[in-house]
């Protein structure tokens, strides 16, 4: 597969979030402002980075019957060098995505992407579908956090907007966060309905 | 909480159950939630079985940190720890409860292994820790989330069979994005708690 496609299929045809329907628990808890979605996003990219390179490159040694277990150590591991590093160089956004840091080692895309590919593959494809993954996933938090911060705090990245007030401030509470993705999946498959009627 | 009598469990039970509601203000437990929801009867076991883990996986994790964790300075692995505690108590609870009670396997069984990847078992245990809860406190506190969770995927497994029979959804709401505004809505219902002062 070509670096290209690789890319195209992470971030858009294949998004984990909009498409695969993966990692609803983070999507939803921390896109309440953009520079949380992106922090969450970042992070998650690193550990699917991270734990594809490593687990790909064990593949010939981790035995069949206890994957999953080890695919779990390794991904804790990761986890736990992301919740440090956070805590020491980005105090405010450790702060503000709190429990849902150490929860990354559940996140589904992280577990989907090894078990699906990164035993399966060589350590650069596995380097660059971890990237490709964990980029669609921090796109698609950043679009949802956008949304949110944007109408629903009347802000953007700290800024504000509307001179203080928020145009739909539900959009901030955690029913909002259920309101917003639900209408941002019914656009995403709006548009692949569109596109599959123009095929045929 | 350090004395105990039925006040203060009371109002533990209705903080954790309804107004900290897990899945419905703090988007632990999506997964299951939107997944094994498709009728009342598979959400109703899913329920029983997060239950049935969350309330032995507090007490393991508990005994661990205090007793392993603490004493060898070793606090910072309580993700990997707890992550392991929980993914071999599950395994075993599998096997266990289809070796000695198969009728109660036979109702969880195909919901025992999904429940190691459900956030809320690793967040429940997380959170107590840091909340600083001793030991009864963990203990009641995972199982009154446990029945905040079996309580919103069960009002949400009734209410989206209903809906998929009657209503006519627009196409590019269908499946999912339907079930997020649902979820949105019951939400909203859950919000109203926020008034109760305990």
């Amino acid at each position: 597969m070509k670096i290209k496609d690789i890319f195209k299929s992470g971030i858009i045809t294949d998004n984990p979030v909009f498409i695969q329907l993966l990692g609803m628990c983070p999507t939803l808890a921390t896109s309440t402002s953009l520079i949380n979605a992106i922090g969450m996003g970042l992070s998650a990219t690193f550990v699917l980075v991270c734990s594809n390179m490593l687990i790909s490159l064990l593949r010939k040694f981790i035995p069949q019957k206890i994957r999953i277990a080890s695919y779990i150590v390794i991904i804790a591991g990761f986890v736990t060098l992301v919740d440090m590093l956070l805590e020491a160089f980005f105090y405010s956004i450790y702060n503000a995505l709190g429990v849902f840091i150490p929860l990354i080692v559940v996140n589904c895309i992280i577990l989907a992407r090894a078990e699906s590919f990164a035993s399966k593959n060589k350590v650069l494809p596995s380097i660059l579908d971890g990237l490709a993954m964990g980029l669609g996933f921090t796109v698609a938090l950043a679009i949802l956090g956008a949304i949110r911060e944007v109408l629903g705090s009347g802000t953007i990245l700290g800024f504000e907007l509307f001179g203080g007030v928020a145009p739909l401030s539900v959009l901030a509470l955690p029913a909002g966060g259920f309101l917003a993705l639900g209408f941002v999946i019914a656009a995403a498959q709006h548009l692949i309905n569109r596109k599959r009627g123009g095929a045929d | 909480m350090q004395e105990y009598n039925i006040g203060t469990i009371l109002a533990f039970a209705i903080n954790a159950i309804l107004i900290e509601n897990i899945v419905l203000t703090q988007f632990m437990g999506c997964c299951p939630f939107f997944g094994v929801s498709k009728n009342s009867d598979t959400a109703l076991g899913m329920g029983m079985a997060v239950t049935f883990i969350m309330g032995l996986s507090s007490i393991v994790t508990y005994g661990i940190y205090q007793l392993v964790l603490v004493p060898l300075k070793l606090e910072y692995l309580e993700t990997i720890a707890f992550i392991l505690v929980i993914a071999s108590l599950v395994q075993l609870v599998e096997m266990a409860l289809k070796k000695l009670v198969p009728a109660l396997y036979n109702a969880l069984g195909i919901y025992l292994p999904l429940i190691t990847t459900n956030c809320a078992v690793l967040g429940i245990c997380l959170t107590n820790i840091q909340n600083g809860y001793d030991f009864l406190s963990s203990f009641l506190s995972s199982i009154f989330t446990a029945i905040g969770f079996t309580l919103a995927i069960w009002i949400f497994s009734i209410v989206r069979t209903r809906m998929e029979e009657t209503c006519d959804i627009p196409k590019a709401f269908q499946g999912f994005p339907i079930a997020l505004i649902t979820a949105a809505l019951l939400s909203f219902g859950f919000m109203g708690f926020n008034g109760l002062t305990l």
